[in-house]
């Protein structure tokens, strides 16, 4: 347990002289000034990095070991990714400045796209949302812009989510104002092609898809269901979360996908600093454009510019043109790679991904018995006397992170697997034993897997008394 | 350079192991004619030298705030940050790390955090506080649909003295979405209150205002907060978190809703983000905040630990019943203000804000004594002000450039009645000196 920030009590280190704070009341009128400070902390700069140097022994990391968490990507992120973000003529460039001042920015933003475009077969691209959700409410908000415009009678009030489906994905499209209807999925784990028919009609606007799914399967009926949508006069709506599978393989416009999000902190390696900030571009397809969140990055000639001029653009998402310096990675991290390298990576994800099942799939449950793309999902066995949560802190025991768990919603205990291209052959076979050792334990010994875990800085914590008790804010009183 | 750690032989050896011949078979679900066979038209694959030198050549070709004197501002602010800040950002295991959703070994990312809702709450005088969202702009359009949601009314009042781009974002999301956004002018850089008064009424969710507004004025948030409340709306005011160094806390004045940029503490202006949305709130909305919340609890051993919690607001359990859609938050520039914040302690960050506030005092009273100059507006401002140049913006600022000074902005893109203006921010960055550089360089420029 390391102590509170506001537990200190020295002299902050002095970063600003002061100046003529006597000044102030000259300037602005008292009844604006506050009477007391706000309560910040008292430390000193040595205090303070020892505080948070102390608070980063506790995390595990990408950096510190395998991070399988499923439908995360936790792929390893580049040094120097991290080193060019930091150059000033790109971390000090303030985001109003005059365009001829900011010419290398809009090349870098403007290759970005075209990188992005290049691997996934669309004609228009946004770089403003923050996130992964962020993009899915952008595309959203496309999709309706678009029917909107096509058609006022008619009213598309519904959009379709499969049951495999992310949260985000059904949150998103009710918070576009939009009906949601669940998609059921097939005894092979694809979208269900009976059961889409009956739930496509005039009054669909979308229908969202992740391809691969969560299952971690590829959505084999793919150009099946991209017919049926556009038949019923519906967009394909991509959730790129599980892009990494197919980066260099096969291009999401070529399968029928109208929209895509991008999370470039997944699938192009920009750091997921610990929930953020990420970021979510956005690719269309050619019909879509004129509705793209403005500006855009254009070129003439030799010149790059903002377009403000977007015909039915739905505005803006964000602030200015989104996280930047999150684009300056992923861009490194195209060129570091280039065109040989980027076709490695679904390709390597896929087989990694597939040799970790092959050493797990007789000894756990495999409810979905096919060759997985980029991440796979196994449960315990029946009659194991340990749960998902107890096999996942048990995980923390061996030195390494634990899977996602308890998603898909609709494999029951799942665990969700996904290893990423960057961890070699050693390490998979090292986590395999580990997980084969603990499914061992789940039957002989299983109270070692309840307790689990120990070798963590804290042990298994009470969260609900952290949400019957609601503490969110420091309180100097206890 | 390719980071892929697996040899030829090992993936032959895997391959074997799987008991497939080739790696084909295993992607064998995709239609075999979609596969790409073309080459996707991406450059050849540099080596870490040849990347560094291309990016700082496109990195060269930026004026940035380092070699230049920044004097613009509106919502992305130029502010000094302690060297602690990168420090312990650029420490992998913070930035290495995802969501915590294992809090065993993520309590450093769950302590940080939880620390920053503290501060949060103790800047703006709020019961509580969120991890963070996006950006100041998305964290005004979810105070906004938080109101509708919990007045039960549809229509929201923004003035025009905040920012244009936030008042933008709020027009994409709401558009379409049943809700009425009405906006209100201003009297001398402050929002109307005249305008205001005959405009609400008891089907008005919200009223959403800047402190220190766009212009830089200083609204009379008081009088503005008793008016609301008079009809039961909700006061919801986007603050410019430096400025609570010295500024009156929003919770002292009844703000329901606090939101903020969070830039200027302790993030670079990164060309626009990455940023910080600052969200916090009274207490009773409190089960309506979007966003990722941390809470303190106790670990199987009784040992203090902290937790994500409140999580039945969020979509991956609620689905599309969730409160918001969003399921991150922004937990590096979260840490980022949160070592700003203790490096400076209360008393640095007044030092900022005070410095502030007097170079761009300076800077007006220079400016107004300047022939063909005015200044715009009568209210008291803060570190940003409004300016009529003699000649048009955008040639003054190309003018400025040459002598390595990033000018202010160009208002009257934004605001077509206020013509040839010029809104400048001075932060603690703008020592003396510059001020009066630009001041002599200024009177120079002729009409």
């Amino acid at each position: 347990m390391e102590k509170s920030i506001f537990a200190y009590q020295s002299e902050p280190t002095e970063y600003i002289k002061s100046g003529d704070s006597g000044a102030i009341e000259a300037l602005i009128p008292e009844r604006f000034l506050q009477r007391q400070e706000p309560d910040l902390p008292q430390a000193t700069e040595q205090d303070v990095i020892r505080h948070f140097s102390r608070l980063a022994g506790l995390n595990y990391s990408v950096d510190t070991g395998f991070y399988p968490l499923g439908s995360c990507t936790m792929k390893y992120n580049p040094k120097i990714n991290e080193a060019v973000a930091d150059l000033p003529g790109l971390a000090g460039v303030h985001p109003y400045q005059d365009e001829k001042s900011i010419q290398g920015v809009l090349e870098l933003a403007y290759g970005l796209e075209q990188f992005l475009l290049a691997v996934s077969g669309f004609q228009g691209l946004t770089l403003q949302p923050a996130a992964g959700a962020h993009g899915e409410i952008t595309g959203i908000l496309l999709i309706k812009a678009y029917h909107r415009l096509a058609s006022k009678k008619e009213k598309r009030r519904i959009i379709l989510v499969p049951d495999t489906a992310h949260g985000t994905n059904p949150a998103t499209a009710a918070l576009a104002g939009y009906e949601v209807r669940q998609v059921k999925s097939d005894e092979a784990g694809d979208i269900d092609l009976a059961d889409l028919k009956q739930n496509l009609s005039p009054e669909v606007a979308a229908l969202m898809l992740t391809n691969p799914n969560t299952l971690g399967l590829f959505e084999k009926n793919i150009l099946q269901v991209s017919k049926m949508v556009h038949e019923a006069g519906a967009l394909l709506y991509g959730d790129g979360a599980n892009f990494n599978a197919l980066l260099g393989l096969v291009k999401p416009a070529d399968l029928g996908f109208d929209v895509m999000h991008f999370n470039l902190h997944k699938t192009f390696s920009t750091p997921h600093g610990g929930g953020g900030p990420g970021a979510g571009a956005v690719g269309v397809v050619e019909k879509l454009i004129p509705f793209l969140p403005v500006p855009l990055v254009k070129k003439k000639g030799e010149k790059f510019y903002f377009d403000y001029k977007v015909k039915h653009s739905i505005g803006k998402v964000r602030s200015f043109y989104g996280n930047f310096l999150i684009a300056v990675r992923a861009y490194a991290y195209f060129l570091a790679l280039g065109e040989e390298g980027i076709k490695k990576v679904g390709r390597q994800s896929i087989l990694n991904a597939n040799y970790l099942l092959r050493k797990l799939k007789d000894v756990y449950e495999w409810p979905y018995r096919r060759s997985c793309m980029h991440e796979f999902v196994i449960t315990p066995k029946t009659g194991w006397q340990v749960n998902t949560l107890d096999i996942a802190k048990r995980i923390i025991d061996y030195g390494y992170h634990p899977p996602t768990i308890y998603f898909p919603l609709i494999v029951h205990e799942a665990m969700m697997i996904e290893p990423t291209e960057t961890e070699t052959k050693n390490t998979l076979d090292e986590f395999s034993a580990a997980l084969l050792s603990i499914a061992q334990e789940a039957q002989t010994t299983p109270e070692l897997l309840k307790k689990a875990p120990v070798n963590s800085p804290v042990g298994r914590l009470d969260e609900a008394r952290a949400a019957r008790q609601l503490i969110l804010k420091y309180e100097k009183a206890r | 350079m390719e980071y892929i750690g697996n040899t030829e032989a090992d993936n032959k050896q895997m391959l074997t192991e799987i008991g497939v011949s080739s790696a084909s078979e295993l992607w064998s679900d995709i239609p075999q004619d979609k596969i790409v066979t073309q080459p996707l038209g991406l450059p050849a694959g540099l080596s870490e030298l040849e990347l560094r030198k291309h990016l700082r050549n496109l990195s060269d070709r930026n004026v940035n705030v380092e070699d230049y004197a920044c004097f613009l501002g509106a919502g992305a602010y130029d502010h000094y940050i302690p060297s602690t800040v990168p420090v312990i950002t650029k420490r992998p295991e913070f930035y290495t790390a995802y969501t915590p959703y294992q809090p065993e070994i993520s309590q450093g990312t769950l302590q940080s955090i939880f620390e920053y809702q503290s501060l949060i709450c103790n800047l703006t005088g709020l019961d509580v506080a969120n991890a963070s969202l996006y950006d100041g702009a998305t964290a005004l359009y979810e105070a906004a649909h938080l109101a509708c949601d919990h007045t039960q009314r549809r229509k929201i009042i923004v003035s025009r003295a905040l920012h244009p781009e936030y008042r933008q974002v709020l027009k994409t999301y709401f558009s379409d979405a049943g809700i009425d956004i009405e906006e209100i002018g201003c009297a001398q850089g402050t929002t109307d209150l005249g305008e205001l008064r005959q405009k609400i009424n008891d089907q008005v969710a919200a009223v959403l205002v800047q402190q220190p507004n766009f212009f830089g004025c200083l609204e009379e948030v008081e009088e503005l907060a008793t008016l609301v409340h008079e009809h039961k709306a909700l006061f919801i005011v986007d603050v410019y978190p430096v400025s609570l160094g010295l500024l009156k806390r929003p919770g002292n004045y009844a703000a329901d809703i606090v939101v903020g940029e969070g830039q200027s503490l302790g993030l670079p202006v990164s060309f626009g983000g990455p940023y910080l949305g600052i969200f916090s709130c009274r207490k009773e909305l409190m089960r309506k905040m979007p966003g990722r919340v941390v809470g303190e609890t106790v670990d199987n051993q009784g040992r203090r630990a902290y937790v994500l919690t409140l999580q039945t607001r969020e979509q991956h359990i609620r689905r599309e019943k969730a409160s918001s859609n969003i399921c991150s938050n922004e937990a590096l520039c979260a840490l980022a203000a949160c070592v700003h914040l203790s490096s400076l302690g209360a008393r640095g960050l007044k030092a900022a804000a005070t410095a502030s506030v007097i170079g761009a005092h300076r800077l007006a009273d220079g400016l107004k004594d300047l022939p063909g100059w005015r200044l715009n507006f009568t209210a008291p401002f803060f570190n940003e002000f409004v300016a009529t140049a003699p000649v048009e913006a955008d040639d003054l600022n190309k003018q400025l450039l040459k002598h390595k000074i990033i000018g202010g902005l160009n208002l009257g893109r934004l605001y077509p009645e206020l013509p040839q203006s010029v809104l400048f921010c001075v932060t603690e960055k703008r020592g003396p000196e510059e001020i009066e550089n630009l001041l002599n360089i200024l009177r120079e420029i002729k009409q």
